[in-house]
């Protein structure tokens, strides 16, 4: 298969619930996530395992990956 | 087009918490990085592996920051007086022996003030499943050291440094007649969700010793640089499973908890005796 037909994860993350506290930037084991501010943002998807490791250890329920 | 079985495995779907969660009760008070929101969702997880009814479950707390649970969960739910979770709870089962009762408490409410329903507890062996979520502080008042904040360690009550032993919960339960107790991390999600899931199935008192993080106060008097700091640290390098403990050389075990199933027997349940003996009575009875 192609790196054309590899397809991407679906990162949702959810403003209102975020707090900022950078969990889920720091145990992600391969730089996806950074912090923007006060809330977490995807900075490198392509670099996403769909380990679920960031909605795992989110206190909040403010982050889930999606195939 | 079907997808080839392999290939099924592989697509991840996160867990849909919304369906045991309240609406419109998100955002929790608790703070940024706080541990209790993990072990909720740790909880919930467990809770949906049952496969029961959301009718036949009711979670039960006294007060404090992780007793705030029951209100953002959609079961049966019961927030109490400080210390006393566990005494509503009695009643409860005792009333619905079928429901499944879990009791969501605080290190300061299990065993501080609520100590000695703690011991009681344990020593009917009545099925209910106690999660002590330990941060070692009294989070909601402001930073009181608790009975299980560690020697030494700094809290509002202990500017010099804490100078009284903390408890073991896990050996504490253990003494006082629990037939399942266990320990386990916020860090270690996964598997704090099976072996909250394994205190479920057990019938009789089960107590899961919860270690979580307080980033708020014990983390900021203690020096701690955020919540992930305190989750390694204390979580995952404060800990050792007990299934590695023996494979370890012993300067890698000193000082650590042991995470894991603790302890398991099998022992009389309170309800069942209860039961037996209104069923005796009631024949002779009518005899
Ligand atoms: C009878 C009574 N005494 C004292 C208090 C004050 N109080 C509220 S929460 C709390 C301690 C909470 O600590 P813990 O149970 O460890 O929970 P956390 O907030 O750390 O999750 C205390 C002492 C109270 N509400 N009621
Ligand atoms: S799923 Fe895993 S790899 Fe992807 S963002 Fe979350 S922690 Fe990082
Ligand atoms: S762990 Fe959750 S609350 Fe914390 S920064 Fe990430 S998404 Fe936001
Ligand atoms: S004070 Fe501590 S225990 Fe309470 S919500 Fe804040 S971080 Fe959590």
């Amino acid at each position: 298969m192609g790196d054309a037909a590899k397809k991407l994860p679906r990162i949702e993350i959810n403003p209102k619930l975020c707090k900022g506290c950078s969990i889920c930037v720091d145990f992600c084991p391969t730089n996806v996530l950074e912090m923007r501010g006060t809330c977490v943002a995807v900075k490198d998807l392509a670099a996403c395992t769909r380990c679920q490791l960031c909605d795992l250890r989110c206190p909040d329920f403010a982050i889930q990956v999606f195939d | 087009m079907s997808v080839p079985a392999e290939k099924k495995e592989k697509i991840s779907v996160p867990f849909d918490y919304n369906k045991y969660l309240r609406p419109g009760k998100l955002p929790h008070i608790w703070c940024p990085g706080c541990g209790h929101g993990i072990v909720l969702k740790a909880m919930l997880r467990a809770i949906d592996k049952l496969g029961i009814d959301k009718d036949n479950v009711c979670v039960v707390s006294g007060i404090g920051c992780s007793s705030r649970t029951p209100g953002y969960v959609d079961f049966n739910t019961l927030h109490t007086l400080h210390g006393r979770a566990l005494s509503f709870a009695t009643g409860i089962k005792l009333a619905r022996p079928d429901m499944k009762v879990i009791v969501v408490t605080g290190d300061g409410d299990a065993l501080a003030i609520g100590g000695n329903h703690f011991i009681h507890t344990c020593r009917r062996n009545i099925d209910i499943t106690a999660l002590v979520f330990t941060n070692a502080i009294y989070g909601m008042t402001g930073g009181q050291y608790s009975p299980t904040t560690p020697l030494e360690s700094i809290a509002t009550t202990s500017r010099y440094g804490n100078i009284e032993p903390p408890f073991d919960t896990c050996e504490m339960a253990k003494a006082a007649g629990a037939t399942f107790v266990a320990r386990g991390t916020a860090y270690h999600t996964l598997e704090l969700e099976k072996t909250i899931y394994e205190a479920l199935m057990h019938k009789g008192t089960s107590v899961v010793d919860i270690i979580d993080a307080c980033p708020t106060y014990f983390g900021r008097m203690n020096k701690y640089k955020s919540a992930t700091h305190m989750m390694e640290a204390m979580e995952k390098d404060g800990t050792v499973s007990v299934k590695q403990v023996d494979k370890l050389p012993p300067e890698k075990v000193a000082g650590k908890m042991l995470r894991g199933v603790l302890h398991k027997i099998d022992r009389p349940e309170y309800c069942e005796q209860y039961a037996l003996l209104v069923q005796e009575k009631a024949q002779a009875k009518s005899k």
